[in-house]
């Protein structure tokens, strides 16, 4: 039996990003179309990457890029907006285990993460003609990535004190990992030391994974790219429940 | 463990080199108020965290209700309801949301009828689909204290619950505490007000540097401390003795007096010597001079 604490913990977080839809669902589907726009203006008649056009191509990767950057985001921005103005103290009170507690913000991610994903789907098909080889391939690692970057982001938000800190990781950390995965390429287009980085990025897996999906082709082996994606999820749910088990920044 | 609502044993917690709580002992019984006092700094709001499993301690044991905060902490959670002493809330809700999201943690579902109960007892049915943003402080302070009581907990515990808020919220919060008390609640009450202390506490405990330096019943301190205390403006020389007895106090004189007795002598004294009384006070001896007694003890004054 799944605990009602669990669920109302879920539910709030998910209303909370409801209650801003329009800065939390809105807005990136929005980042997400001029980018299309711009970048398949520029390139549709000049590139093809893996066979297929460049705007089919890009499609996928803004959509998953979508995901993971609103799944960050949410875990990581509820956890610090609650500990700076202190409301978490609700939830700490509270008879929540914290596995519980893991969970209800990972799941919420991953629910802010999907919508944010098919409204940037929804919002970019019109633009190419997208085939869909395997939807269980896309909808495992569009689930799989929120995951990661939900517990990433709830890691982000626990150890950041102050929005400056969280600001930098994002700039520093997810912007980069997002950018340089293979969303506007193929790794293969790089040079070979690039390509061997990009391999170090776990970001390229759950993209690659993702694109693969539709159109049956990527950089690397779909199950080389679940291995990655699990082998990335288990050490950050470890990580994320070992710090909340001891209560690191949250109980004194 | 029935006559024990809380008990807190041998409880220590150190943050760095600081001593926050130094191995304190108190039992709180059930359906009693329990003032906790003490000056800034004292581990009130520490041990209230270390109740409330918020604060891990180094050393000792707490239970709720018979539960251990630490081993079942879910048991000991459900019986306690907190009310901190910040005025923390949600900007996304409104005060309705605020209360059922919290029922929720606490596995209290379908708890409207209780929700709307706790609305009206503390005047926030108005404002009950309003923003939490758009609320004063005083109706804050009172979601805080519905937002604790929402899931009917055995043992309150309200971390200085009247702090900055006007004469007409603090006396419906003070019969708002009566209530709960009178419903069977045990309360425990940090506060800085001693006054409030002394109108609503069966017993007090003063906590000083982390130590338990005090624990009896209000009229026990209260008895301990029995007298008055005289202030007097003069103006003019002061006779011999009570030159040195009459402490200055921001330009009045003070003196604690035992009986009426005194008062007699000290008036003759001053006419006798030409000294001209300009005002008079006389005060029975308060819980705000027992504290000050035992902080002063306490510190070596």
């Amino acid at each position: 039996m799944i605990a009602s604490g669990f669920i109302a913990l879920c539910n709030k977080e998910v209303l909370r990003f409801a209650k801003v839809g329009f800065q939390t669902i809105a807005a990136p589907i929005l980042t997400a179309v001029l980018y299309l726009l711009i970048f398949s203006h520029a390139l549709e008649a000049k590139v093809r990457v893996l066979g297929i056009g460049y705007t089919a191509f890009l499609i996928p990767g803004l959509v998953m890029m979508a995901v993971l950057q609103n799944a960050f985001a949410n875990s990581s921005s509820s956890i610090i907006q609650s500990k700076i103005t202190g409301n978490i103290v609700f939830v700490l009170l509270s008879p929540l285990s914290h596995t519980e507690f893991f969970f209800a913000y990972v799941v919420a991610a991953i629910i802010r993460g999907i919508c944010v994903g098919v409204g940037v789907f929804l919002a970019t098909i019109w633009f190419a003609n997208l085939s869909f080889e395997s939807p269980w391939w896309i909808l495992t690692f569009a689930v799989l990535g929120a995951a990661i970057m939900a517990s990433l982001g709830l890691i982000a938000g626990i150890w950041a004190e102050k929005f400056d800190q969280l600001a930098a990781l994002q700039n520093f950390l997810i912007m980069p990992l997002t950018f340089l995965s293979g969303v506007f390429y193929s790794i293969h287009s790089l040079p070979d030391f690039w390509q061997n980085l990009s391999r170090w990025n776990p970001v390229f897996y759950m993209i690659d994974g993702f694109r693969f999906g539709f159109f049956g082709v990527s950089d690397v082996s779909p199950w080389i790219s679940l291995a990655a994606s699990l082998g990335v999820l288990t050490v950050l749910v470890t990580a994320t429940l070992n710090m909340l088990r001891r209560g690191y920044k949250l109980r004194a | 463990m029935k006559d024990i609502a809380v008990s807190i044993e041998k409880v220590s917690k150190r943050y760095g080199q600081t001593i926050a709580l130094d191995s304190v002992d108190l039992t709180v019984r059930p359906g009693e108020i329990l003032g906790l006092l003490g000056p800034n700094g004292a581990g009130k709001t520490t041990l209230i965290s270390a109740m409330a499993g918020l604060v891990r301690t180094d050393a000792g044991a707490i239970t709720i209700m018979g539960h251990d905060v630490q081993r079942n902490y879910r048991q000991a959670r459900r019986a306690l309801g907190v009310v901190p002493q910040e005025l923390a809330f949600d900007p996304f809700f409104t005060v309705r949301e605020t209360l059922r999201l919290q029922s929720g943690y606490f596995g209290a579902v379908n708890n409207d009828d209780w929700i709307d109960h706790v609305l009206v007892s503390l005047d926030l049915v108005a404002k009950a689909n309003s923003n939490m943003r758009t609320l004063s402080g005083g109706m804050k302070r009172r979601v805080l204290v519905a937002q604790a009581l929402v899931h009917r907990p055995p043992v309150i515990v309200l971390d200085e619950p009247t702090a900055g808020v006007d004469v007409e919220l603090r006396q419906s919060l003070w019969r708002f505490i009566r209530e709960l008390n009178r419903d069977g609640h045990t309360i425990i009450l940090t506060t800085h007000y001693l006054d409030e202390a002394q109108a609503l506490c069966d017993r007090i405990a003063i906590l000083r540097a982390g130590r338990l330096v005090a624990l009896d019943t209000t009229s026990n301190l209260l008895e301990t401390c029995s007298g008055y205390l005289l202030r007097i403006l003069l103006e003019g020389d002061i006779p011999a003795p009570y030159a040195n007895l009459l402490v200055v106090s921001g330009g009045w004189r003070e003196i604690e007096l035992k009986s009426f007795k005194e008062l007699e002598l000290i008036l003759s004294a001053m006419r006798e010597g030409g000294t001209r009384i300009v005002d008079i006070e006389i005060n029975k001896l308060d819980l705000e001079a027992v504290f000050l007694r035992i902080m002063q003890k306490e510190s070596g004054i």
